[in-house]
């Protein structure tokens, strides 16, 4: 890490590429991915740890990126919602929201699939430890029931 | 947000993080899932902030004599270790129950135990609050109290501490290993603690630049498969606690030989509830002890004008943790 005029120049790996960022010491992940790195599909919707719109996966592990200081994520592997899909195809996860109508403003669902992403690797075993695991991330649509239908499918529950 | 920028820095060693931290004005960055928020909110305001999540802190190793618990142990790595989860069930019970998948990510050891209350007049810089601002008033006392402290709380601070990982180390007699500039330390759970008295804006005894190192909890096993932890909250999850107790018991013949109780959510600091634990020493592990101990516990409860629901509220959950664990061995 290089510090330059108040600002720290580090680089971590988004979605599989690695990213040199010069940011002043005190800038979220979130607006790191956002107003730096110019990804706006990971939401800023309480900037305060309440609401789960901003979750990214780092190193493989769900966060919030609205609590997370950048600087502490030098050299980490950041994924985001635009990091699921594979060219044409659609993350299972994608796929699965749209069948089930997972939403409907649409403006929790990259978190919301972010975070499920995550869930489904730490191995849900019912539908309430689905919800229960979900509940870091509010839709205030209130799609809920299509959310944990659309997990549970790729879940294989 | 117009809250103040604050320098960066992240030392390489525990040696160069105490020296970085000794200045007024610095702050230790472990998750951030409290020290961000707390910022935004210009509840707290750093002039430097000291990275150490990647000091060597985060081991978690299980003895003949207790479990070490590295302060930067994240929450999540905590409560599905499995010597945490066989021996010190209570502890993985209490993280189960804490924050959301993503903030237990996130979160560690030491960083939870050093969260600040959720009193709304703490956190709304608009708002008079003695912790955040000595002598500015406290808004709970005749304001907004229906989560304010029925313990320990003072004409100067009735705030809660809001940490469930802390309710349950008190019940298991945890201790803070502590290192500062002149060595280490070690304080049992419940000294690590203050009281508001006149000081609120301390919530603990650790001084400037103190760094907490791990957390220790003796030996455990005799409890194993005997404890409870309760949390009732607003809502189902994700959610902080109204009241919180966390019980353990050790039962011969039917005789109760050895209870520890401590509660969360009714006072400045995780809670023992002695004069609950005394009600139950000696008796049998039948449905009128467990009464009596519950009755025991909110002896010297002070109710403000919304809180006194948690006295009722209290007792019952004191009840039903008990009922939990149960009579049989």
């Amino acid at each position: 890490m290089q510090v330059s005029d108040l600002s720290l120049i580090f680089s971590l790996t988004l979605n599989g590429a690695s990213r040199e960022v010069k940011v002043s010491p005190s800038t979220t992940l979130l607006d790191l991915i956002r107003d730096h790195l110019g990804l706006t599909g990971t939401k800023k919707g309480c900037d305060f740890g309440a609401c789960g719109a901003c979750t990214v996966l780092a190193d493989g592990r769900r966060i919030k990126a609205c609590l997370a200081l950048a600087a502490s994520y030098e050299g980490a592997s950041i994924t985001t919602i635009e990091g699921l899909a594979s060219d044409a195809d659609l993350h299972p996860l994608q796929a699965a929201f749209v069948k089930h109508d997972a939403l409907q403003c649409g403006y929790c669902t990259p978190g919301q699939i972010m975070s499920a992403v995550a869930l489904i690797a730490e191995g849900p075993k019912d539908r309430d430890a689905i919800r229960e695991a979900m509940s870091g991330n509010l839709c205030r649509c209130g799609a809920y029931p299509n959310i944990v239908e659309a997990i549970a499918e790729v879940a294989g529950l | 947000m117009t809250s103040p920028p604050f320098h960066y820095a992240r030392p390489s060693g525990i040696d160069d993080a105490l020296a970085a931290a000794a200045v007024p004005g610095a702050m230790y960055l472990a998750g951030g899932t409290d020290l961000l928020p707390l910022w935004k909110a210009a509840a707290i305001a750093p002039t430097r902030v000291i990275d150490i999540t990647r000091l060597a802190l985060a081991t978690i190793t299980a003895t003949e004599g207790g479990l070490a618990l590295g302060a930067l142990a994240r929450l999540s790595d905590v409560a599905r270790d499995p010597n945490v989860v066989g021996k010190y069930g209570l502890i993985a019970e209490a993280i189960a129950n804490s924050a959301s998948g993503q903030i237990r990510n996130m979160a560690t050891v030491g960083g939870n135990l050093l969260q600040r209350t959720r009193c709304p007049y703490y956190r709304s810089a608009d708002l008079p609050c003695n912790k955040r601002q000595p002598g500015s008033g406290c808004g709970a006392l005749n304001g907004e109290n229906r989560q304010a402290a029925l313990f320990g709380g003072s004409a100067s601070c009735v705030a809660t501490h809001p940490s469930d990982l802390a309710v349950a180390l008190a019940t298991l007699g945890a201790e803070i290993v502590i290192a500062g500039r002149s060595g280490e330390r070690r304080v049992p759970i419940t000294q690590f603690y203050r009281l508001p008295s006149d000081a609120p804006d301390k919530d603990t005894t650790l001084e400037q630049g103190e760094l907490i190192k791990a957390v220790f909890v003796p030996d455990a096993m005799r409890f194993a498969g005997r404890t409870s932890f309760l949390k009732i909250r607003d809502r189902a999850s994700f959610e902080f606690a109204v009241v919180s107790v966390a019980a353990a018991l050790r039962v011969d013949a039917g005789v109760i030989v050895e209870a520890r109780l401590a509660a969360g959510g009714i006072a400045p600091m995780p809670w023992r509830l002695t004069a609950s634990e005394s009600a139950l020493i000696g008796k049998p592990a039948v449905e009128a002890t467990f009464t009596a101990a519950a009755q025991a516990a909110t002896d010297g409860a002070k109710a403000l004008a919304d809180n006194g629901f948690k006295i009722e509220l209290l007792r019952r959950a004191v009840a039903r943790a008990l009922q939990d664990i149960g009579g049989s061995k």
